[in-house]
């Protein structure tokens, strides 16, 4: 299928579902919990574009995504803040926070990807993990955001598209997971992918290849980042009460490793399923027992796929395929040999 | 880049050229020029520093002393892939095929990237496609277009590795021992199609332990012992020179 046609296929299939659920849950609670599920299909999707096709593993998503939220919280704030100086803008819109905060997290993937890029393996993870510490101690210290205490947002008395808060909300992640989803495949399927898993199986082969590998990660650490960001821009709007606590969850980090490792890092598919799998677990465990119990079932759920299924879901797949194709293949050649 | 300029210097030129690991000298001093055209063989006892020297003139090691001209443009300071695209090309001694890409995508990475990104080149999808199908056609890999390198044999991965040099058409290829490991009916066809590619135009530097396909394929031979050049000439002439016989072949 081609990229304009997955794309408009995609929107339609998001648009289905958003219009189907909107008209037969009547249940805020199913929003609230589809909502994080749509989240992390962006968050996996934009971890697996760094993390599965170049091979660089992040851990800072936390990061990314806080920046993408804490950014919403500023604009959130600005109109006030101008109008101490006598300039008056009207509120700013949940869409142009969506966009600054992938600017501003796209940005700081570049810069982050300048400075660690030239770092192999173990050594770039670790990296992630310190960019991690300096945003959060960088926000846990900024007072104009709530420092420490955290921030109260209070949502917009009216939602656009009718509905409640929200159901609008929900239908802004899924129209984000539908983006990046369509990033994903588009990379997969370009040139700009295949320099990617060059990269990812040999860099120093890539080079000699004449992949521009340097500019390729930066590429990666850029959209992946940005995505991230756009992920995290409506947060304030759905916790209503921001704080480091709440936007720098380990659970980020670790979530988005674990759902592309659980669905298979190789292609557009996996996070989805990796999302849709352990999101729904962790929501259904969160109601039915406690919030606490996630990071544990990501826990059991990564060892046991790290040991039986190392290629994910989508592994486990195509594996089978292949082999059906490796008998038919043989069965071909037996009769060729026969005749 | 006008013919002119072209035959008026050596296509490589290489002064002064010294490379340490810490404390250890691997190259040094290596002068060396090769013309358009030629075919080269790069002798020289294991560790003598033979894919060291093509590690640092194509980019993948940085040499701290010394300069390179390629036609007549300094290549210092620039990365690997751009010296790629300027027409070096090199296959690496233990091969480092793109493990999850098949056979095809493994050309297409070099296609796309080197030969698409140079000016005046566009391969159409079609093109791409066939130009894969004609390199593996080269080193009888076709019948393996759509498999994983992992279902290669080892011979098979060191024509994959020549296959992919190729594929950049470069103007000077470092062919890094292609034939170790191979039949002697395996090294002839390996030897025929590098005399292909020389006829086509490339001029080639052949590393290899194996002195029958060194002498039957080689104009010129470059011994290198110890990290530094000790014989440069004609083969016959080289292969009689005392020094070589006491450093390389008397080892
Ligand atoms: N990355 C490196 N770090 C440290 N030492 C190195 C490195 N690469 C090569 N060497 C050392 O430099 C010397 C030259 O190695 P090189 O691989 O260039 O030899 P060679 O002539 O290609 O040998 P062979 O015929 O076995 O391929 C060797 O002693 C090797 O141990
Ligand atoms: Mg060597």
């Amino acid at each position: 299928m081609r990229t304009g046609t997955f794309l408009i296929a995609a929107a339609l299939v998001g648009l289905a579902i958003v219009v189907l659920t909107r008209i037969f849950f009547t249940n805020e609670y199913f929003f609230f919990a589809a909502y994080v599920v749509l989240q992390y299909i962006v968050l996996s999707t934009a971890w697996n574009i760094l993390g599965g096709y170049t091979g660089y593993i992040n851990f800072g998503t936390g990061a990314f995504f806080a920046i993408g939220a804490y950014s919403s919280a500023v604009l959130h704030k600005l109109p006030a803040l101008l109008k101490t100086f006598d300039i008056l803008i009207p509120a700013v819109p949940l869409p142009v926070m969506i966009v600054v905060g992938g600017i501003v997290s796209g940005i700081v993937g570049l810069g982050t990807g300048y400075l660690t890029l030239r770092l192999r393996g173990v050594f770039f993870a670790i990296a992630t993990l310190a960019l991690s510490v300096v945003v959060q101690t960088l926000i846990v210290n900024w007072d104009y955001v709530g420092g420490s205490r955290g921030i109260y947002i209070i949502r917009p008395a009216q939602a656009p598209l009718g509905g409640g808060y929200i159901q609008y909300l929900y239908t802004l992640m899924m129209a984000l997971s539908v983006i990046s989803v369509c990033i994903a495949r588009w990379i997969e399927r370009s040139r700009l992918g295949l320099g990617f898993a060059a990269i990812r199986d040999d860099e120093l082969a890539a080079e000699a290849g004449g992949v521009p590998t340097l500019r390729l990660k930066l590429i990666a650490t850029t959209l992946s980042g940005a995505l991230m960001g756009m992920a995290g821009a409506p947060l304030p709007y759905y916790v209503t009460y921001l704080d480091p606590g709440s936007s720098f969850n380990l659970a980020y980090a670790v979530n988005s490793v674990a759902m592309p490792v659980i669905g298979g890092m190789t292609s557009w598919v996996g996070p989805i399923i990796g999302a849709v799998i352990l999101g729904t677990i962790q929501q259904l465990a969160t109601v039915t027992i406690s919030s606490a119990l996630n990071l544990l079932i990501v826990g059991v759920l990564l060892i046991l796929f790290v040991i039986i299924a190392p290629n994910g879901i989508m592994g486990l797949i195509s594996a089978r395929q292949r082999r059906r194709a490796a008998i038919i293949e043989a069965a071909v050649q037996q009769r060729q040999a026969a005749a | 880049m006008s013919a002119a300029q072209t035959a008026a210097g050596p296509l490589l030129a290489v002064s002064g050229l010294g490379k340490r690991f810490g404390g250890f000298v691997a190259l040094e001093n290596i002068d060396l020029t090769i013309a358009e055209g030629e075919r080269v063989g790069l002798i020289g006892p294991n560790g003598s520093g033979k894919s060291t020297l093509v590690n640092c003139l194509c980019g993948t090691l940085r040499n701290e002393t010394g300069s390179v001209l390629f036609d007549g443009r300094p290549l210092d300071g620039l990365i690997a892939h751009e010296r790629t695209r300027l027409g070096l090309a090199r296959s690496f001694q233990l091969p480092k095929p793109f493990h999850t890409l098949n056979l095809i995508d493994n050309l297409r990475v070099p296609l796309l990237y080197t030969v698409n990104a140079r000016p005046g080149h566009s391969l159409s999808d079609a093109d791409v496609r066939a130009r894969c199908e004609e390199l593996l056609q080269a080193v009888a890999l076709a019948d393996k277009a759509r498999r994983l390198p992992r279902d290669l044999t080892q011979v098979e991965m060191r024509k994959l590795e020549l296959a992919r040099a190729v594929a950049t058409e470069p103007r000077l290829l470092f062919a890094d021992e292609a034939m170790a490991g191979l039949s002697p009916s395996e090294v002839e066809e390996i030897i025929a199609v590098l005399l292909r590619l020389n006829q086509q135009g490339i001029t080639i530097v052949l590393i290899e332990h194996i002195m029958r396909a060194v002498m039957s394929f080689s104009t010129r031979l470059l011994v290198l012992v110890a990290g530094q050049k000790i014989a440069d000439g004609l083969p016959q002439e080289v292969m009689r020179n005392p020094e070589v016989e006491r450093a390389y072949l008397g080892e």
